[in-house]
């Protein structure tokens, strides 16, 4: 057992996962000498040599493109897009190709992928730095989309998702690269792609989250047990697709009383499914109407700080929704 | 267009090879022709063509090794599909949207080609997509060879496409990563001079496709499309030089496109009659035969046999597609993801 952060927990994964399986290797911009821009993949090229991490040219189309095609000749690849906000150039190949070769071929050809980005806001990243986009792609079929936010599910879930016959979008906060800090054990270990986590027990009311906000959730369930009493539970998602629906069903039978809290935009973001899911199968264990606090419909967190914050959840507005819920 | 050069035997392609080419380029044609039928009866909702690329098809596709090179054709590829092994009764399979299609089990339009068995990758309908894909394996092939130190693969991976998908950014951008990484790919244009109603002028300010591989840093040659010889030598060529690991080439066949883009599509909405007529003068099956027959080859009671037999197999295919089941409902969910089911 060690204490890692969470980049470090997510490179050690990787690093598994390459000294494991010679066909694992690692295309994207900077990831080579760099080991990127983040420093993910820092060491792995000195370690592996240049065929295993591979500078890619500043396409994200080929990026992804040419991973499929590796995939489908027999390799297993992860692509890395810098920051998830430079994916759209890849997106006919993620969500025209990846997501349907398995569909469209009548189950003769699969693409055991791993897209790997940064998302997320809070660093001062404006626009184009700070982008949710998750939502987008869980509504594709054929793809998997996963969020983890711990080092301990990072390190578990990019074995999972290199193990995965299928395309994995795996989205790593990258606010939560360094801030974040765990226990992970020393040798290897899965953590299962569509499992959600309690993270932590409460009778009063659920927050269902991911990423980031998991963090800002315990932290408000934490102050508000001090302050008020209430006991909050919270559960991570980490899977945005698959949905665990059992997991989201059990935690809002159990208090009655749910607040969704994600950072990427209210409206169709992954809220309105797990809202619509619990109302049309635990609606008359409800005590109070489904609440959500989420990002507010502008294309994404403006560069000024007073905007950020404006924009951002945070563990205060978390409590204070929480407040609201539990006193309804 | 130049007329068909004998010299046949510096090619290593002997008699048997060119009568097994012409064949092939027949039963594309005839398996073509009844699609088209069988669409104006209101049996096949959907075909698209390759009348006018079957020398380039079939030429190309008779320089690679069936189940060791990687294909990834795009629609009109027919002529390709069957030169490496697909038989006429899964190509109607396909057209009739039956369970046993091999390409996708019903769930794709016609001509949508993909055989794992046969190495044949499968394709979408957006153009220039499977570029990628193309490159993708090509750099599989050298990662491998390059952690071995030596080449265990040597096969490669043949991609096509139209002029009118050579606009695509796909198609630089996947280029551009073979180009710098030498990969084992062929890349073939398939260029008749139209992307459905457009003409290549309005595609591009230049005039060969082929002349952008420099660009990339690999060559670019212009074949005549309606020799199938020609197209023939030019792959082996590219082909010999990507197992040897001296990287992609890109080949421009110029073909004509003698049908409308498909049958939705009506091409004297923006082809004049002259021009239609005109085409039709460059046809390849004509071209070849007739060549065939000069140098001794074919003669006529030889080419009605071989017609007779091929329209037989077209026969037999077409019914027996029609009388297979078409996919059971029950199967709509399956294999969304792969492993699941």
């Amino acid at each position: 057992m060690a204490e890692l952060s969470l980049i470090e927990a997510l490179r050690a994964g990787i690093d598994e996962a390459m000294a494991a399986d010679e066909r694992v290797f690692i295309f994207g911009e900077d990831v080579g000498k760099r080991g990127g821009v983040f420093r993910v993949t820092e060491g792995l090229q000195d370690k592996y040599g240049p065929w295993r991490v591979i500078d890619s040219p500043l396409a994200e189309g080929i990026i992804v493109g040419a991973c499929i095609g590796a995939a489908l000749y027999g390799m297993r690849p992860i692509a890395e897009i810098q920051f998830a906000d430079f994916i759209w150039p890849a997106m006919n190949q993620i969500v025209s190709e990846a997501a349907r070769i398995c569909y469209r071929s009548n189950g003769d050809w699969n693409v055991p992928l791993v897209i790997r980005a940064p998302y997320g806001g809070g660093i001062h990243g404006a626009l184009y730095h700070s982008q949710s986009v998750e939502s987008i792609f869980a509504h594709v079929p054929g793809l998997k989309v996963v969020v983890p936010a711990t080092p301990y599910d990072v390190k578990g879930m990019i074995r999972s998702a290199i193990d995965d016959p299928n395309p994995v979008l795996f989205f790593e906060h990258k606010k939560t690269y360094r801030l974040i800090k765990g226990q992970v054990p020393d040798g290897e270990y899965r953590v299962p792609i569509g499992k959600a986590d309690v993270k932590r027990q409460g009778s009063d009311v659920t927050v269902i989250t991911y990423g980031l906000m998991l963090h800002y959730a315990l932290e408000a369930a934490e102050a508000l047990a001090g302050t008020d009493g209430i006991e909050t539970e919270v559960l991570d998602l980490r899977s945005v697709r698959p949905l665990d629906v059992e997991a989201i069903l059990a935690s809002a039978r159990k208090t009655g009383k749910v607040l969704i809290v994600h950072e990427d935009n209210l409206t169709a973001g992954i809220g309105a499914e797990v809202a619509a899911l619990i109302a049309e199968h635990a609606f008359e264990y409800l005590d109070a109407p489904i609440m959500r606090l989420c990002g507010p419909d502008v294309p994404a967190m403006p560069f000024a700080a007073t905007l950020e914050e404006a924009f951002m959840p945070s563990p205060e507005k978390i409590a204070a929704k929480l407040r609201e819920l539990a006193a309804y | 267009m130049t007329d068909v050069q004998p010299g046949s035997v510096a090619t290593g392609l002997d008699h048997g090879d060119l009568v097994a080419i012409y064949e092939k380029m027949l039963l594309a044609r005839l398996l073509d022709e009844r699609q088209w039928i069988l669409n104006r009866q209101g049996k096949a909702p959907f075909v698209i063509s390759c009348q006018g690329h079957e020398a380039a098809q079939v030429g190309s596709a008779y320089a690679l090794t069936p189940g060791k090179d990687w294909i990834l054709p795009y629609y009109r590829d027919l002529g390709v599909v069957l030169t490496l092994g697909v038989t006429p009764s899964e190509v109607m399979m396909g057209l009739f949207a039956r369970a046993g299609d091999p390409n996708s089990g019903g769930r794709q339009m016609p001509a949508h080609y993909g055989y794992r068995k046969l190495k044949i990758v499968t394709q979408s309908s957006p153009t220039g997509t499977q570029v990628p894909h193309a490159v993708g394996i090509g750099l599989g092939i050298k990662i491998r060879n390059e952690l071995a130190g030596r080449i265990v693969d040597d096969a490669v991976a043949w991609v096509s496409f139209g002029e009118g998908t050579s606009s695509q950014g796909e198609v630089h951008e996947a280029m551009n990563l073979a180009g710098i990484h030498r990969l084992p790919v062929i890349f073939v244009c398939e260029n008749n001079g139209y992307a459905i109603s457009v003409p290549q002028r309005m595609q591009m300010g230049i005039e060969n496709v082929a002349d952008r591989a420099a660009g990339y840093g690999f060559p670019g040659v212009v074949v005549d499309g309606g020799d199938p010889i020609a197209c023939y030598e030019a792959t082996l060529a590219a082909v010999e030089r990507a197992r040897r690991g001296e990287g992609p080439t890109l080949l421009e066949f110029k073909c004509v496109r003698l049908t409308p883009h498909s049958s939705d599509d009506n091409d004297r909405t923006y082809r004049t009659p002259e021009e239609i007529k005109a085409i039709r003068q460059h046809d390849p099956l004509a071209r070849f035969a007739a060549y065939l027959q000069a140098e001794g080859i074919l003669n006529e009671a030889r080419e009605a046999e071989l017609r007779e037999r091929i329209k037989r197999l077209v026969n037999e295919a077409t019914a027996a597609a029609e009388a297979a089941p078409p996919p059971d409902p029950a199967t709509l969910l399956q294999h969304v993801y792969c492993g699941d089911q």
